[in-house]
């Protein structure tokens, strides 16, 4: 398929491969976080760690929009879908999160929930229209990629004059993630995570760009390759990363020039800007409250919101006492290191986000991964 | 009204095929169910059997083993590029009776139709049903119609159950897979759940993609007269080959390993994956089979696939290993090596 295979070239992939092999110092190691979800599926789909060196571990961050959502956000979706004539509507992972309780807003369905799965949000402005006797609300998550559609929405939904459409804000940013997993006394202070470089995120960076990467390159001195969600991307990352790291540089490289400028896509960020405003805080699955991490809904379009409308109490829901989401998405633990990894928890019955999402690393090693019995990269390592 | 000890019951008007649609009385056991019977599905599926008019078909029973195989289609949508509910309701099971190597021989179809289905749709679904059992040479012998109010059906639900006999020396199971033996594919991989779901409502894309629904008991009938120790048989359907090969893995207690640049897949149906973040190992097949077989039966038998028009496409994709855990793996077309799990839950897409 053309401009895919590309990407997914065998050949080019032993050449850097052969590269890597021969530019990574073997008297040391790499710790290489990769931020997206998008990269640790990639990674794990294509099996790039066969082709990487002992010494080059690949350290799976938070950002997979499902994973990261708290469960009293969820729990807060269940019970809007649970209200009598309305409808709910999300993007398919969301649907199957577990609450506490085990409900999810599939049980909540099988349960005469009208919640219904979209592939945009243009689909559930198009639901309201053709159901005006009933409230239908956007449960709108993910990161600086999703939010523009979700604006998009807003926009439209006002300019048809639906009163029946809101949105259920769930937007976080990354910058402030990333920031936030640098800051932590585990990286910082207790060099519990080693981290030397990130691989920064595709989708992400076509939208914000390659510029709000400067700042933790420059303030924490970690190089970041921006690279694009193809295994050739990836490994190319890899590469330039791992050369940064031996000159002793920090800077932002981009590896995915194909799609990314450093300015980012402004029309999308002045849409983001006219509709949505930044929270104080807002909790993350397994970060805790991470200051000015995610968007509300302006005062402006507060008709669209459904946090105006329907008086969203905030929930705090504790994780499962076993689960290990919460290290795993701040790379303090790999899968693996979870004792109701495979056994308590799977896809069939996640008790972890991590294990909802495709992208979520618990999902990507399960799926993907779970022939290789001892984990090729752990933490103790150091 | 009644000739040579026959009541043909003296309908007051004809079943209106045009404009009509389906009542609760076609369900009702009255006169107009028998109505329906008479002028559409007797009329469509016309055979010695159904013509007696009996609650079930009498046929002599046969010498050696026999098969039974039952499968219910509750399709949406009903109509699809390359087929409909009832060209695949035939095929599903006279595939399901082929993949132990038998030779289908009757059907039973059961309906179950909801109040107010359009009777000029349910005309076209049993035409095509009367058309793809011709075709296959597998008389529909007996059935059965329900009616149900509606909202409480989607339309039409088919099952359809058959019976065929297995030729003697032909031992074909999912429990047959040894370390060594290949795994073939009859084609290309995915298009039946791609062409259903470039029609589902809020998805709709434009694709060529025709659905692959085909009975298959002709090409397993010319594979097993070359191999006939073929040691299993499947039709990849729901949840794909992924879900097929891990089902066989986990019965033969045996892992395999896929070369994911051997998989025939047409790239229409990659690229749809691609943009809706599915995977097609995963994805619904109606007219194609996985062969497992020892090493030495695997040319002649590719080659016979091969020369058969519903086996142009024949590849071979993998081997059996050994495997105490029944992973079926992949060799990627990256270099790399990964599990190629079962199904969880419904292939939901993925969100950015």
């Amino acid at each position: 398929m053309k401009y895919i295979d590309e990407f997914r070239d065998g050949d080019l992939a032993q050449k850097i491969a052969a590269n890597i092999a021969s530019e990574a110092d073997p008297r040391r190691n790499y710790h290489l976080m990769e931020f997206c979800g998008g990269h640790t599926h990639a990674i794990s789909r294509y099996g790039i760690v066969d082709l990487l060196p002992d010494n080059v571990h690949m350290i799976h961050g938070p950002g997979c929009p499902v994973c990261v959502l708290p469960v009293g956000r969820v729990e807060n979706a269940i019970q809007l879908a649970r209200i009598p004539g309305l409808i709910l509507c999300s993007y398919g992972d969301m649907l199957r999160i577990p609450t506490a309780n085990g409900m999810s807003l599939l049980r909540a369905k099988a349960q005469s929930a009208d919640v219904r799965m979209v592939y945009s949000s243009a689909d559930a402005v198009k639901i309201a229209q053709e159901n005006p006797q009933h409230q239908v609300v956007f449960f709108a998550i993910g990161f600086e990629t999703t939010t523009p559609p979700t604006a998009v929405a807003i926009k439209q939904a006002q300019a048809l004059g639906l009163n029946n459409f809101t949105v259920f804000c769930n937007h976080v940013l990354t910058p402030s993630a990333i920031s936030h997993i640098l800051q932590s006394p585990e990286v910082r202070q207790l060099g519990l995570v080693p981290l030397d470089g990130f691989i920064g995120p595709a989708h992400v960076s076509t939208v914000i760009g390659s510029q709000p990467y400067e700042y933790f390159a420059e303030e924490f001195q970690k190089p970041v390759v921006i690279a694009g969600f193809e295994p050739l991307d990836v490994m190319q990352a890899i590469l330039m990363l791992i050369r940064q790291i031996n000159e002793g540089r920090a800077e932002v490289e981009n590896e995915f020039t194909r799609a990314v400028l450093p300015t980012g896509n402004i029309k999308a960020q002045l849409l983001v800007a006219e509709v949505f405003e930044l929270r104080r805080t807002f909790e993350w699955r397994g970060l805790g409250l991470v200051p000015y991490s995610a968007l509300k809904i302006k005062s402006d379009y507060a008709d669209f919101d459904a946090e105006q409308r329907f008086q969203i109490p905030v929930v705090s829901i504790a994780d499962n006492k076993a689960c290990e989401c919460g290290a795993i998405l701040r790379g303090v633990k790999q899968p693996q290191d979870c004792k109701i990894f495979g056994t308590a928890c799977t896809p069939e019955n996640p008790i972890g986000s991590c294990m909802v999402s495709s992208e979520g690393a618990c999902a990507a090693y399960y799926s993907y991964g779970r022939f290789r019995e001892k984990p090729h990269a752990t933490m103790k390592e150091n | 009204m009644s000739s040579a000890g026959k009541i043909r019951p003296g309908y007051t008007r004809s079943l209106d095929l045009k404009n009509g649609c389906v009542e609760m009385a076609h369900g009702s056991g009255g006169r107009a169910m028998a109505q329906l019977i008479d002028q559409l599905f007797l009329a469509a599926f016309d055979n010695e059997f159904l013509r007696k008019m009996n609650d079930q078909a009498c046929f002599q029973s046969f010498n050696g083993r026999m098969v039974m195989s039952t499968d219910s289609h509750v399709v949406t949508p009903l109509f699809f590029p390359g087929g409909n509910i009832g060209s695949l309701s035939v095929h599903g099971t006279i595939n399901d009776i082929a993949m132990s190597g038998a030779k289908p021989c009757y059907l039973a179809a059961s309906f179950i139709l909801e109040e107010g289905f359009p009777l000029a749709d349910l005309k076209r679904i049993v035409d095509s049903m009367a058309q793809a059992a011709q075709a296959a040479q597998v008389p529909i012998v007996t059935g059965d119609t329900k009616v149900v109010e509606k909202g409480s059906g989607d339309g039409v639900f088919i099952t359809t159950t058959g019976i065929g006999t297995v030729p003697d020396g032909i031992n074909i199971s999912g429990e047959n897979a040894r370390p060594g033996d290949k795994i073939l594919v009859s084609g290309t991989l995915g298009d039946h759940g791609i062409a259903i779901l470039s029609l589902r409502e809020n998805l709709s894309f434009h694709t060529s993609i025709q659905s692959d629904t085909a009975a298959l008991h002709d090409l397993v009938a010319c594979m097993i007269a070359v191999a006939p120790n073929i040691h299993v048989l499947r039709d990849p359907t729901r949840g794909g080959i992924a879900t097929t090969l891990n089902e066989i893995a986990l019965q033969s207690s045996v892992g395999m390993m896929l070369y994911e640049n051997k998989l025939p897949i047409r790239e229409p149906v990659s690229a749809a994956c691609e943009f809706l973040g599915l995977d097609p190992l995963y994805i619904a097949n109606e007219g194609k089979l996985v062969a497992i077989c020892a090493p030495a039966d695997a040319g002649k038998l590719l080659r016979a696939m091969q020369v058969h028009p519903l086996g142009e496409n024949a590849a071979l994709i993998g081997e059996v290993i050994e495997d105490t855990h029944c992973f079926v793996q992949m060799q990627t077309r990256f270099g790399g090596k990964r599990v190629v799990d079962w199904l969880s839950g419904e292939q939901l897409p993925r969100i950015c």
